[in-house]
């Protein structure tokens, strides 16, 4: 083992960490007399300059992972790279909306544990090792419960973040009980021997073992992706969650959590592939495709009730991780799937963000988020609902936004991947649902510009907000127009 | 040079919206100018398209990773469908000069409708034909939602979740052909000449082309037709009627029929007389033509009368497809322009003359306002448009549906049968609803005076009468000399009939 490898390979990791203390010395050192919005313009400076230096190390620089005595620890390239470089990105965009916020008076905490759990993202999206990934799953979810509840004064802030960490621990505790099981049966927490070792298993004749830690599994991550039945706290920390927390959870955390999940399943294909063990390939898309059935379903049903823009969010993005489950239960040799899992998980992550970003503005405008806060939003702010218009059309799957690309793209490599009427009726079933989803956006943005306002005051959003929502709505239009810009992009790390 | 017309549409959609507010006449007027130089493109591309096959128009690699082009291709059936666009947009302008709420956002949503429905009639690869064909759907929302009247939230939800609905189970279709084909290509013609098998085509072409019909207006499938049009302002149920519907049409035939032609061939058992998807379709067709008149003749409300009349027309129009022979396809190609422009006359006299004047569509009460006397503008063109949709000689509607009728008596004399009860029943519906609302002898009783009020109704305005004009003479000029049309359609058909889509 070399320290000095080590470091290097954590970089990222490491200038995040700095970052974050960098923060904390700025603003409780040395801006302590400083007003409120100097002292958050300064601590969000000081973090975005750290994601760009870590986003340069992740890109720029071509080292190759990082092993112990041939067991690889870290990945690097493809898309591990892929899933960091996305994190960063939205980290950023988190950060930035965070500016104009004012349910905290410890912006320099709010800033410093937001990178951290960026840190713990980035060792997610690496990790090929099982206790590398427990630690990282664990870095990022203890960040995210303290981010839930950082609006002190707000009590559903304190609730949501209570349910979210006694179910968050609840998961991590079925996590390493899986873990722990695999480790038995296989002998190794490397993730491309556990399942070479898993192969050998299920190729004997299976063990009863083996499918107990795969259910333990897909439970402690189908938490983490909010899949149906493990969504329950979804709901109410979306509800809860000050609006930047809520809105990095459902996107950063998203895409550490699936980067996982593509590791994972990649691991098992190369593994299974090679021992022909059929009972494995089998039961593992299988508790993929129920959880996915059901996120679907219950994802879109619910959201048809909600009267709550964030519970409706929280419910379409349980919907949207039934959509990206399908295509991880039909993944291909290639690396179609991969990269398709990817791009969905990314350009949504992109586009809740800003979803999230107009509900803040609303929010602190209205003292509301029930959708009824949002009538005749065109009138008090044509920008904000233009924005949500894009936001909400492009996570329906309208073309020509990003969201119907990601959507098109993930369902062709479906049926690419899973040649069968099974895949067939899978994708059947998650385009009807989509235009279940239809129905529920189209609530919203018929409160933004078909129903008159109650009040007509004008909402004014903060022009760093207002600037950042409508780049991210440029960047919906756009690679919806273009979706080969983000594809060869993606591609160009798998060389 | 058709191509600029899409684009020419979606950067005036883009420049309305940001005009500024309150200046209603320079809106108006550069919504005009975008649609009147739309049509121009049409007209000009359509002549300079006489006698020749399809033209490509734009060739570019937008996603190579997964085949997918830009590719724009005009055939003599895109022409006629592009040409009807362009008149049907201009004369929606004109027809909807009195519009006076939001009048940025509602020529923006209308030209971003027209752009899609350009994109749609020009598109020659399935996945950028998918794309303009979605595009084309959420403005509708908003136009009929926003700008509408009776109902018109549930209207609008209900129309465009049939739209969604339709447009899922063609999405899927398509997935389904492009990733069992192996093709690299999302194009047409890529995809025509993959060799899908016959098993294949057996079920993805019902699929498709239900989703298609859907927004053809195919019964039992068309009830968001009538409350859509009904709710809907008057420009948008013209663009609705006149285009939109085509759309399905067009979907039905381009990318159904001819993706998957041996899905209309015969099961080889029969259920009930029913041998094949195209009996199935075709009597599904035949039902929409008889079911749509009789519920047209019980109407109480004007624009229902005219909704359920498009019922009847797209009827028609996939009727002609099913015959699968080029005299029934050519007609309902024909039929599509027809329809297109007899509609939106018929709805801008109910929305535009009659309803924004008297603010009532009930039958019953139109009776007592004597407006033959009081808007004979109205009332005679009323008549003019009536008796096209009727199918009189020396209208397009006539040529239309006689070549249909043709076809579809060379395969089924049946068919030809039950749809002529429904041609009867049209005259009468017609003629009911036209004595009716404004040619009654009954006179009002003292009573109804303070309720319908005498006042004057205003006269009509120089837009209503170029619009009337522009869409009449078109109805007329394909009516006295069809081969105007013929001309382009009979070759487009004829090479989609020998060989899938070319």
């Amino acid at each position: 083992m070399n320290y000095a490898d080590l470091f290097r390979a954590t970089l990222p990791e490491t200038v995040l960490e700095i970052a974050a203390l960098l923060v904390l010395v700025v603003d409780l050192g040395f801006l302590r007399k400083a007003a409120l919005k100097a002292r958050i313009a300064s601590a969000v400076l000081v973090g975005v300059a750290g994601c760009a230096v870590a986003l340069w190390l992740v890109y720029a620089a071509g080292w190759a992972g990082f092993g112990v005595g041939g067991d690889q620890l870290l990945a690097a390239g493809g898309s591990a790279a892929v899933a960091q470089c996305a994190i960063l990105v939205l980290t950023v965009l988190t950060l930035l909306l965070f500016i104009g916020c004012d349910f905290t008076r410890h912006c320099g905490e709010f800033v410093a544990v937001t990178l951290m759990a960026s840190a713990g993202g980035l060792v997610i999206a690496a990790a090929q090792d099982l206790l590398v990934i427990f630690i990282g799953l664990e870095l990022l979810s203890l960040g995210l419960y303290i981010l839930t509840a950082f609006a002190k004064q707000s009590g559903k802030s304190a609730e949501a973040a209570i349910k979210y960490y006694l179910f968050g621990g609840m998961s991590a505790a079925f996590l390493l009980f899986g873990f722990s099981y695999l480790y038995g049966l296989t002998g190794s927490t490397n993730l491309s021997k556990v399942m070479l070792g898993a192969s050998l298993v299920s190729a004997r004749g299976g063990a009863p073992l083996l499918l107990v830690a795969m259910v333990m599994i897909a439970a402690g991550l189908g938490f983490k992706v909010a899949a149906v039945p493990f969504h329950l706290w979804a709901p109410d920390t979306y509800e809860g969650a000050p609006a930047p927390a809520a809105a990095f959870i459902a996107s950063v955390s998203k895409v550490a959590s699936f980067a996982l999940l593509v590791a994972i399943v990649s691991a098992a294909l190369h593994a299974f592939n090679s021992a022909a063990a059929p009972k494995f390939c089998a039961a593992w898309p299988l508790i993929l495709i129920i959880l996915s059935v059901a996120s679907m379903l219950l994802g879109n049903l619910a959201a048809l009730a909600q009267t709550s823009l964030r519970r409706l969010l929280a419910y379409s993005a349980i919907a949207h991780a039934g959509y990206i489950l399908l295509g991880l239960a039909f993944f291909s040799w290639t690396n179609l799937s991969a990269s398709a899992v990817l791009y969905y998980v990314i350009t949504y992550g992109l586009t809740t963000i800003g979803a999230f970003g107009v509900v803040g503005v609303v929010e602190r405008a209205t003292g509301s988020d029930k959708l009824d806060a949002f009538c005749g939003l065109h009138k008090r702010n044509p920008w904000l609902a233009a924005v949500l218009l894009i936001f909400f059309l492009s996570l329906a799957g309208i073309p020509p936004l990003v969201g119907f690309w990601a959507k098109f793209n993930l369902f062709a490599a479906v049926l690419a991947a899973g040649d069968g009427p099974v895949a067939l009726a899978l994708v059947a079933l998650a385009i009807a649902f989509s235009a279940v989803s239809l129905y529920y956006y189209l609530q919203v943005l018929k409160r933004a510009y078909v129903l008159p306002a109650v009040d007509e005051s004008p909402i004014r959003a903060h022009p760093v907000t207002l600037v950042v929502l409508v780049l991210i709505a440029a960047a919906v239009v756009l690679l919806g127009c273009f979706p080969a810009l983000l594809q060869s992009w993606i591609a160009s790390f798998y060389v | 040079m058709l191509a600029w017309s899409i684009y020419i549409s979606f950067a005036g959609a883009l420049i309305v919206a940001l005009l500024p507010t309150g200046k209603f006449a320079l809106v108006r007027w550069f919504a005009l100018a975008v649609a009147a130089v739309g049509l121009a493109i049409d007209v000009a591309g359509y002549a300079a398209g006489f006698a020749q096959g399809p033209r490509t128009l734009v060739d570019a690699a937008w996603i190579p990773a997964m085949g997918i082009h830009f590719l724009l291709v005009a055939d003599g059936i895109s022409r006629v469908l592009v040409l009807l666009t362009g008149i049907v947009a201009v004369a929606g302008v004109l027809f909807s000069w009195n519009v006076e709420t939001r009048v940025n956002h509602f020529f923006a949503f209308y030209l971003a409708l027209i752009g899609g429905v350009y994109g749609v009639f020009l598109s020659a690869d399935f996945f950028l034909f998918f794309v303009f064909y979605e595009i084309a759907i959420v403005p509708k929302y908003f136009l009929i939602a926003i700008w509408g009247s009776t109902r018109r939230e549930y209207g609008a939800m209900k129309l465009v979740l049939y739209s969604f609905v339709g447009s899922s189970m063609v999405l899927v279709g398509l997935l389904a052909a492009y990733t069992s084909s192996g093709s690299h290509s999302t194009t047409l013609v890529a995809l025509a000449h993959a060799g899908l098998p016959a098993s294949f085509q057996m079920w993805c072409f019902p699929l498709v082309f239900t989703g298609f019909a859907i927004l053809a207006g195919m019964w039992p499938f068309h009830t968001w037709a009538p409350t859509g049009h009904v709710a809907a302002p008057t420009a948008a149920s013209m663009l609705l009627a006149g285009v939109v519907m085509k759309l399905g049409a067009y979907g039905c035939l381009r990318v159904a029929i001819g993706l998957f032609p041996l899905g209309l061939a015969p099961w080889g058992f029969s259920i009930i007389g029913l041998g094949s998807w195209r009996d199935v379709f075709a009597w599904l067709a035949v039902i929409g033509i008889v079911y749509g008149a009789l519920v047209a003749l019980a109407q109480t409300d004007f624009k229902f009368v005219i909704g359920y009349s498009s019922v009847i027309h797209m009827g028609f129009v996939l009727l002609g497809l099913m015959t699968l022979n080029q005299i029934g396809v050519d007609g309902a190609v024909m039929q599509m322009f027809s329809h297109g422009v007899i509609a939106g006359l018929l709805f801008a006299i109910v929305g535009r003359m009659v309803y924004d004047r008297t603010h009532t569509r009930q039958l019953a009460e139109l009776e007592l306002m004597h407006l033959s006397r009081r808007l004979p503008f109205a009332a005679w063109a009323f008549v003019f448009a009536g008796v096209a949709a009727m199918g009189m000689p020396g209208f397009s509607g006539f040529v239309s549906e006689l070549q249909i009728l043709v076809g579809a008596w060379r395969v089924n004399p049946w068919w030809v049968a039950i749809a002529g009860i429904g041609i009867v029943i049209s005259v009468a519906y017609i003629w009911r609803a036209l004595q009716k609302a404004f040619f009654t002898d009954k006179l009002p009783t003292p009573e109804d005076h303070p309720k319908t009020g005498w006042h004057s109704l205003g006269a009509i305005t120089w837009p209503e009468i170029a619009g009337t004009v522009l869409l009449g003479a078109s109805t007329l000029a394909v009516g006295i000399y069809p081969r105007i049309l013929l001309d382009q359609i009979e070759p487009a058909v004829k090479a989609l009939l020998a060989g899938g889509a070319q």
